[in-house]
């Protein structure tokens, strides 16, 4: 539908709330012909920082801008990129450095200003008015998702269940290194139709006590595997970083939690399993720092030791497993991890349960698509509770792609092998 | 949409339901389909709405897959329920109380067979809920609360300013929002005006120039385009607007739309005296066999060769908007005299007249349920009656469908274009 009506530029963000892993058609009509313009992002994080993007265009002779079919000339992102105004964004410049963009509200929506300047511009957006503006909204949760606090036995977690009337396999969702209760990747899940548990297990309080051992993990997964709108024969583990080495370690030993199937990004299984978690992060003592001062971690596991009692008997694993793995992964040694878990598995005879996803270019920190990159940042080494800055790897446009295109493999190996009878509603959204 | 790519589908006795966008505007359409039945398998789509009284509404057709196993909304035909044929947004415009038992919450449910009832007994075979949201994001709510004048300011996101709409609603109880709410989600400062309130303003001081103060407040706030402004009035609203639009020397918009309104209702002295003549006239208040109160002979009763608006003095764009079967107000044979009217003063050219058949009085934005009759109280006598609005619902769900993009297109062609979002239809 559209009016003939004068010059006035029509942005138009199509849809204006979305959810965090759909794509937006953004339009701009009514320009001049061959105009010069720039679009723009804006966001203000939770912690009150800014993070922008932009893309230079030139309009089409119809005085139309296109982004899912234009090339941005330059700006964050170049070339044809439907979504660059997201995964591009940076910290405006001024920014407090190491930035890091998390949600952890995720009952609100993200909340974006797509606007389009006239020209080529890179800075000073602020003090410009754009030609026209629209605002949109990326929830982590579709409607009717609901969210449960677990506290159960001493297991801290969020539930988050999708709507109607069940069942729903379950996940049992764990984080990395960074610690605390981070609900974002579970809520998404859920709106994809799976019980989805983000589990806390590395807070300030946990490390001082010897409490977080494989039992931890067993029971909260039995208290997601127990729910009343859980499948309790649908069930998958999904780790990322050192979550990965938590689900290897469970999915191989474990007598409780026996998973239909597990998912590890950025993970290794090079992880000393009958220690506790303190006694893991005390080891940990072989870092590097490079000429930047930030971080590299992926040295401490190597070499790949060959002594079994370093590193968790995949041979053991009973069922489909999926690896995430950045090219360029400088937290962890990923790629070298997930070759050695290779080889040990086609000598234990069960290497047709292995699938291994590789993105050059990528750095560690895998994670929905389209949020943003960041090479590096702020982080807080448990243990020794030192505050430094983590080297995580990639290049924004190849981990921009990796996030995309490993969550749409991650999703469709979920419902593979969790995917079952007929009570269930699933929304396939990709 | 959904993609089969990323799902096996062997033994798949899942049905999938997919309903986008899950987050849409009021007057968005969505896609609904179902995907993975078993092929020619009888199934109902059914919707459900809990409304802020707790009162239960829903709607439902039956469907037959097709032989790939799938229901596509937009394609397919109802053959029966509430709505039938193709009708993409049935689920929302024919829904209806269910007996007894900022944003909306609709759960849309496939279950097996063809259901007309005990849906809630049903187990369904998938459910996903959708929200329909009165406000896009960013749009701002205004509380205007200046001397004695009240209501609420919707303003679009961004810097601005944007032409205005000041939007009268029409009898009916509670204050209404949503439509300003719309209307800045389309890129209208709009300002809702409550008029009606039992409260604090007293009818006696709803005058011409409680009118005029409200529209000189929208005119000079900071975010509007001055003299860019709309009035926009539905029933008794649409009275207020013709009157103010003819007579008054401070309003002066550069468009109108007039919703189910009528010229012989006199509003030009207060509400108060508008109401004491609809008293003196209660005789005239007919009554259907279902004891259904039918307004609009009441109004072709009142004296009104003197008193109604000289439409003939209107010196803007003017769109009215009737349904046919309007038994509120006599709006089809008001339009006709105005025309009439317009043709002698020589302002012909300004009157734009949509007239939908089988229409009832209520003419809302898109998609909201139809009611034939409902609950009311009169205004001038505080009587309890059940007030015939007309229409029958799928005629009138098409009213409301198409009557709301030619009102956003007469806005946008008269006020110029909105800088800011633009949602496709």
């Amino acid at each position: 539908m559209l009016t003939e009506v004068g010059t006035c530029p029509l942005l138009s963000v199509q849809p204006s709330r979305a959810q965090v892993d759909e794509k937006v058609q953004i339009v701009v009509m009514n320009l001049l012909p061959n105009q010069k313009v720039t679009l723009h992002s804006l966001h203000q994080s939770e912690d009150k920082d800014f993070w922008e993007a932009f893309g230079h265009y030139i309009s089409d002779e119809y005085g139309t801008v296109t982004v899912a079919k234009d090339e941005s000339l330059g700006g964050t992102y170049e070339g044809t990129e439907q979504m660059g105004l997201l995964w591009s964004m940076r910290p405006i410049p001024g920014s407090r450095p190491g930035l890091r963009l998390r949600k952890m509200n995720i009952l609100t929506p993200i909340v974006i200003h797509i606007s389009v300047y006239g020209g080529h511009l890179s800075q000073g957006f602020s003090q410009q008015t754009p030609l026209a503006t629209s605002v949109t909204e990326r929830w982590y949760v579709a409607p009717g998702v609901q969210r449960v606090n677990i506290r159960e036995n001493g297991v801290r977690g969020t539930l988050f269940l999708p709507p109607g009337p069940g069942l729903y396999p379950g996940v049992l969702d764990l984080w990395g290194g960074g610690g605390g209760l981070v609900e974002y990747r579970s809520g998404l899940l859920a709106s994809h139709g799976f019980a989805s548990m983000a589990l806390e297990y590395l807070g300030p309080e946990d490390l001082r006590t010897a409490d977080v051992d494989v039992s931890y993990f067993e029971k909260a997964y039995q208290i997601l595997q127990n729910h009343p709108k859980v499948q309790r024969d649908r069930m998958a583990m999904l780790g990322l970083s050192f979550g990965s080495a938590v689900t290897l370690s469970m999915a191989a030993y474990s007598k409780v939690i026996k998973p239909q199937c597990c998912v590890c990004i950025s993970g290794s299984h090079v992880f000393p399993v009958d220690k506790s978690l303190f006694e893991v992060f005390e080891g940990m003592k072989k870092v590097q720092v490079n000429e930047e001062n930030q971080v590299i971690h992926r040295n401490i596991i190597l070499p790949i030791p060959s002594d079994p009692a370093l590193k968790v008997d995949v041979g053991r694993i009973k069922c489909p497993l999926l690896l995430v793995n950045a090219g360029d992964d400088q937290n962890w040694a990923s790629v070298e991890s997930a070759e050695d878990m290779e080889m040990m598995m086609e000598k234990a005879g069960n290497r047709d349960l292995l699938t291994v996803l590789t993105y050059p270019g990528a750095g560690h920190l895998i994670e929905p698509p389209y949020s943003p990159h960041f090479r590096a940042s702020n982080f807080i080494l448990q243990g020794v509770k030192e505050k430094i800055v983590m080297l995580w790897g990639g290049q924004t446009k190849p981990h921009a792609y990796a996030q995309e295109d490993s969550w749409e493999k991650i999703l469709a190996f979920l419902r593979k092998h969790l995917y079952f009878s007929s009570n269930f509603a699933v929304k396939a959204k990709l | 949409m959904y993609s089969n790519r990323s799902v096996s589908t062997q033994k798949r006795t899942c049905p999938l339901l997919s309903v986008q966008p899950v987050r849409g505007l009021l007057d968005e359409k969505f896609q609904i389909a179902v995907t993975n039945l078993p092929p020619n398998q009888k199934v109902t789509l059914h919707s459900l709405h809990q409304s802020d009284d707790k009162d239960f509404w829903e709607a439902f057709g039956h469907y037959v897959s097709d032989e790939h196993g799938s229901v596509t909304g937009f394609k397919d035909e109802s053959l029966g329920g509430t709505y039938d044929g193709t009708e993409p947004m049935g689920l929302l415009w024919s829904m209806r109380p269910i007996p007894g038992k900022k944003c909306d919450v609709v759960r849309i449910s496939v279950y097996s067979g063809h259901l007309s009832q005990g849906f809630s007994q049903q187990t369904p075979l998938a459910t996903s809920v959708t929200e329909r949201w009165y406000v896009a994001p960013g749009v701002k709510r205004v509380n205007i609360r200046e001397k004695e004048i009240r209501g609420t300011l919707f303003l679009p996101p961004g810097s601005g300013p944007y032409p205005g709409v000041l939007d009268l609603w029409g009898v009916g109880g509670d204050f209404v929002e949503y439509r300003s709410a719309l209307l800045a989600s389309h890129g209208f400062a709009s300002m809702a005006l409550e008029y009606l309130t039992p409260e604090d303003l007293s009818l006696e001081d709803t005058d011409a120039s409680y009118f005029e103060k409200a529209y000189q407040i929208l005119n000079n706030h900071p975010m509007v385009k001055k003299d860019h402004l709309a009035v926009l009035g539905l029933s008794l609203g649409s009275a207020i607007t013709l009157s103010m639009a003819s007579y008054s020397k401070v309003i002066k918009p550069q468009c109108c739309v007039c919703i189910s309104g009528s010229h012989l209702m006199p509003v030009e002295k207060s509400l108060s005296e508008l109401f004491e003549l609809m008293k003196s006239h209660a005789d005239k208040l007919c009554v259907n066999e279902d004891n259904q109160v039918i307004l609009r002979n009441l109004i072709l009763s009142l004296p009104c060769q003197s008193t109604k608006v000289d439409v003939g003095r209107i010196k803007c764009p003017l769109l009215l908007v009737n349904g046919d079967d309007d038994q509120t107000l006599p709006a089809v044979e008001s339009a006709e005299d105005m025309a009439m009217m317009m043709e002698k003063a020589g302002n012909r050219h300004l009157l734009e007249i949509l007239m939908y058949p089988d229409a009832g009085h209520l003419i809302e934005p898109p998609y909201s349920p139809h009611f034939r009759a409902t609950n009311y109280k009169l205004e001038w006598t505080k009587e309890k009656i059940v007030m015939l609005w007309g229409g029958q619902t799928k005629p009138h769900a098409y009213a409301q469908e198409d009557a709301w993009k030619k009102i956003l297109a007469f806005l946008w062609q008269h006020l110029s274009a909105p800088v800011s979002t633009v949602t496709s239809f």
